[in-house]
């Protein structure tokens, strides 16, 4: 008889060791099709698994191999049915042949795998060069909801907990010997019989004990309650404060021809990187695309990057859109507001003053966040980098960001320029409910 | 007749399996086996695992405990995606050359399967690794297990001390020469060192016992010849200590390169090892399934003949067996290769045939074994001394060689023809023979590359040598991938030259100071 041994229930993964010295190994490559992911999917896409290419860089394994086209070699095939000695065949073009001849099967190296959710993250944020941060979790509190919590003595009627004030009342009237219903009609069964009974002296003397013995338990009934006050509980209810559990993130773009593939490429980078933020704190994220030139229009994600408009550049009537949106749909008591706005800059100078107003009198009132970027050039980072002056829309901006500690505004020329911007939210967001 | 009764029950059945069953099943299929074809085994332990746990065996070399390396977990990704989309099953088995054997079965098997792949590996594959002389001489079936235990801890703290990067590297030059880490032909050079000591010992004295004056005296000869041959007798002399041509890169590396350090040497051996662990292996795949698989066809129809499996499981067991020996001709859009379960299965049923009914074309072909009864002999004394070259040179009938309408299709590579050299007549049969018993020869198939010269007291530049045959070269871009790993384990530069076998012409040479 052999030696079983039963492996079933032995650790899972053992080959996890493997898995990640791969993807070590291969991560420049996975990163590079991770971001290729980033510019062409959907904004909530980036947050799940993900099937990547195999990559091919650095993870070939080399070793001495025959050339396949050179030399002479021999083929041995079984299923010859009508050849003869000296047939010639002629060889199939572009590679492939007869079996065991070069390049029939699928090469080990063309094959897409999925990746999971936690490692594409891993490899996004790491093209972003971000700290953990993605993990720290911030609690706002917005509202309080009741949660059960156990019992209390006092309390509204409607609150009253049948079962235990029962159980409560059966224990005290244990404790208490209170006469039972039973006791008494036992009792008045007894003095009937007697009183039906031809009387005699000795009969009415019972009768008479019976009947004081009757007031007696009739009166401890009366005086032990069957259900007391102190017998009462009521359902016990903590307000529990609860994270609002939506969030609304608005998109706001200048689409007009001065925002190019670039451009575009590093706005969405900037609202993928929110909409994850988002995503993590928030049950349910709705996202609110509006793009404007000299007009602004709520639109789809794709249109949203994909569509190019001519037209000419009036900030202000994206932040009405989103006002009368906001308006519309969303209310404040009910959803977290957020807003990512991306831009090269450009701006009717007169709009500007417009855009302050309206920041400082309506939307920053009701947003959580404001993050506002400046698309510049790679060549421009190191003149503007950190002067007060910019464009029109800079300038404008800054007045807003001295004033509201919830707006944040930035200049980026690279991906790894995005993050800084929500480190300061996160650095800031514990006092902002109290400046707020 | 109690016992007769007895005798004639089912083991089992139903699908569902249990270990009741399977243990009854193995006990009756080992007494069969050791008694009817006088099979000889290793202890066997079996072990129940899931998919899972067969795809993680499959990524790490089929072994049960292996060091760890991204490129396992690369492969672990390649089957497991083609196991995902159903486009490859999984083996139902997987068996360990080691002693005791091991043998894994899938849980998701019937317990039919079960039955078949206990008859496949416990005992086909069990016989083979446990008496074929290439295991017997080249591999150590009782201590791999610890060696691999070894191996894997010494990595793992290689890991923790010099960092996982520094080991990648190692381990990614040396997995690149596994193919050139073998001994083909000898056994490494294993003196123990009271032997080393002796021999040189005695290699001094008879210089000393030779040792003429008279000899320096000589005049010397021509001036230019001379320097030439003084040159010539360093080299040959440089070449003689160091045990040159070397042909297992690895061996040499591991032994003279300057730049390692003692883990790193390690861990080259470590690979070595693995190398030459699976090199009996790689030579007797034919030999090796179709034993296994001749030997658990012939069980299950001896069990069936006894009514102890009953038809629904036989049906079962044919089915899959019939999968596994399936070969499509050469056009089917299914051939991949010529199926090596179904042509060594073939040919041992062949040889079973030619010993008991042979026809007048076998009697010429197979005169010692034709007709000479014992089946059992011809075919243990085949599995034990054969590898697949010299099977298929011994064996292929020419019968078998017209059931298979086997041919050879010539493929000059700057010919835009293939041309037919040889089909299944006359004339063609021993040259098909020899034909398909060369393809399976591994040392003959793959590139011969060899160390031929190194001068470790100056330039230190490693020569390696590769012998092309039949004007076939290596492929440029992983020959030069391979050459760095090699400079990488060497330190100093490497060059390739090739030579063509015929005419010892040199066709090219490459650097590594040119990559």
């Amino acid at each position: 008889m052999p030696i079983f041994i039963d492996r079933r229930l032995n650790p899972k993964d053992k080959s996890l060791g493997n898995r990640q010295r791969f993807l070590r190994r291969a991560r420049d490559d996975l990163k590079r099709s991770i971001r290729d992911h980033v510019r062409t999917g959907r904004i909530a896409d980036i947050d799940r698994e993900h099937a990547v290419p195999m990559p091919r860089k650095g993870t070939s394994e080399p070793t001495f191999g025959d050339d396949k086209e050179s030399g002479r070699r021999q083929h041995i095939l079984p299923g010859n049915r009508t050849f003869s000695p000296g047939d010639l065949i002629s060889k199939p073009g572009g590679g492939g042949g007869y079996g065991s001849a070069p390049g029939t099967t699928e090469s080990e190296d063309d094959f897409r795998f999925v990746l999971s959710r936690e490692e594409v993250l891993d490899l996004f944020f790491e093209d972003l060069e971000l700290p953990d941060l993605v993990k720290l979790n911030l609690k706002q509190i917005l509202s309080f909801k009741p949660r059960r919590a156990g019992f209390t003595a006092s309390g509204a009627p409607t609150n009253i907990n049948v079962g235990r004030t029962m159980r409560n009342s059966h224990g005290r009237r244990i404790a208490l010997r209170r006469p039972k219903q039973a006791e008494l009609d036992a009792i008045a069964l007894q003095i009937a019989e007697l009183e039906a009974k031809p009387a005699s002296a000795a009969m009415s003397e019972r009768i008479a004990a019976l009947r004081e013995e009757f007031d007696r338990v009739e009166r401890r009934r009366r005086r032990i309650a069957y259900v007391d006050p102190v017998d009462i509980r009521f359902n016990r209810f903590d307000p529990q404060p609860v994270p609002n559990a939506s969030a609304v993130m608005f998109c706001l773009m200048d689409v007009s021809g001065s925002m190019g593939e670039r451009e575009k490429d590093l706005a969405k980078r900037f609202f993928v990187l929110l909409h994850l933020f988002l995503t993590r704190r928030y049950e349910r994220t709705e996202v609110v695309f509006i793009r404007h030139t000299h007009e602004a229009k709520e639109v789809d994600e794709h249109t949203f990057f994909y569509h190019t408009e001519s037209g000419g550049t009036v900030v202000s009537t994206a932040l009405e859109e989103m006002h009368r949106i906001i308006e519309e749909r969303y209310p404040v008591a009910e959803w977290n507001i957020y807003a990512a706005q991306a831009s090269d800059g450009d701006n009717f100078a007169t709009d500007s003053e417009r855009c302050i107003e309206l920041l400082d009198r309506k939307l920053m009132r009701l947003c959580q966040y404001f993050a506002y970027v400046e698309i510049i050039d790679e060549r421009e980072s190191h003149i503007f980098g950190s002067t007060e002056n910019g464009t029109s829309l800079w300038r404008a901006y800054n007045a807003v960001d001295g004033k509201w500690p919830n707006f944040q505004m930035r200049r980026i020329a690279a991906p790894a320029d995005i993050y800084p911007v929500f480190r300061e939210l996160f650095a800031r967001q514990p006092d902002l409910r109290k400046s707020a | 007749m109690v016992s007769q009764a007895h005798k004639s029950e089912l083991l089992f059945s139903g699908s569902d399996w249990d270990f009741n069953k399977l243990s009854r099943v193995y006990d009756e299929i080992e007494a069969i086996g050791l008694e009817e074809l006088r099979l000889d085994i290793y202890p066997v332990q079996m072990e129940i695992i899931s998919s899972e746990q067969m795809l993680d065996a499959y990524s790490s070399v089929g072994m049960p405990l292996m060091y760890r390396h991204w490129s396992f977990g690369k492969h672990f990704l390649y089957n497991e995606l083609l196991y995902r989309k159903g486009a490859r099953g999984l083996a139902y088995e997987l068996v360990i050359n080691s002693n005791p054997c091991i043998v894994y079965l899938m849980e998701e098997n019937t317990m039919a399967l079960q039955a078949l792949v206990t008859a496949h590996a416990a005992l086909g594959h069990n016989h083979f690794f446990k008496n074929n002389h290439l295991f017997r001489q080249w591999t150590d079936a009782g201590g791999i297990l610890s060696y691999l235990d070894f191996a894997k801890s010494y990595i793992a703290r290689c890991e923790e001390r010099h960092g996982l990067a520094a080991v990648e590297a190692i381990l990614d030059s040396a997995h690149a020469l596994m193919e050139q880490g073998v001994f083909r032909y000898h056994r490494p050079p294993r003196l123990s060192s009271e032997q080393q000591r002796e021999g040189l010992r005695e290699r001094l004295e008879y210089e000393e016992r030779s040792f003429n004056d008279l000899w320096r005296t000589l005049p010397p000869s021509q001036e230019s010849d001379d320097t030439k041959t003084a040159a010539d007798d360093d080299a040959a002399e440089r070449k003689k200590s160091l045990n040159l041509p070397e042909e297992n890169l690895l061996y040499f590396l591991e032994k003279n390169s300057l730049v390692l350090e003692p883990w790193q040497r390690e861990i080259v051996r470590i690979v070595r090892v693995i190398a030459q662990y699976f090199y009996p292996q790689r030579q007797t795949q034919v030999m090796n399934e179709g034993c296994a698989t001749f030997v658990h066809y012939t069980l299950m129809n001896m069990l069936f003949d006894r009514g102890r499996i009953n038809e629904g499981a036989m049906l079962e067991i044919l089915r899959n067996h019939s999968n596994v020996v399936f070969q499509p001709a050469y056009d089917d859009p299914r051939f991949s290769g010529i199926n090596p379960y179904a042509l060594g299965l073939d040919m041992m049923q062949d040889i079973q045939r030619i010993s008991t009914a042979p026809t007048a074309e076998d009697r010429d072909w197979f005169p010692d074994i034709a007709g000479h009864g014992d089946w059992r002999d011809t075919l243990l004394d085949a599995w034990a001394n054969h590898r697949d070259e010299s099977f298929i040179r011994q064996y292929l009938s020419p019968r078998l060689i017209r059931k298979w309408r086997l041919f050879v299709l010539a493929d000059g590579a700057d010919e835009p023809h293939y041309e037919v050299a040889s089909i299944h007549n006359e004339r063609g049969y021993g040259k098909i023979r020899s034909a398909l018993a060369q393809s399976y020869d591994i040392g003959a198939n793959r590139p011969d590359i060899q160390v031929v010269d190194v001068d470790l007291l100056g330039d230190r530049h490693l020569r390696l040598q590769h012998v092309v045959k039949d004007g076939v070269m290596l492929e440029g871009q992983s020959r030069d991938a391979t050459l760095r790993h090699i400079r990488n384990l060497w330190g100093y530069d490497v060059s390739l030259a090739a030579i063509d076998a015929g005419t010892g012409a040199m066709l090219s040479e490459r650097w590594t100071k040119e990559l």
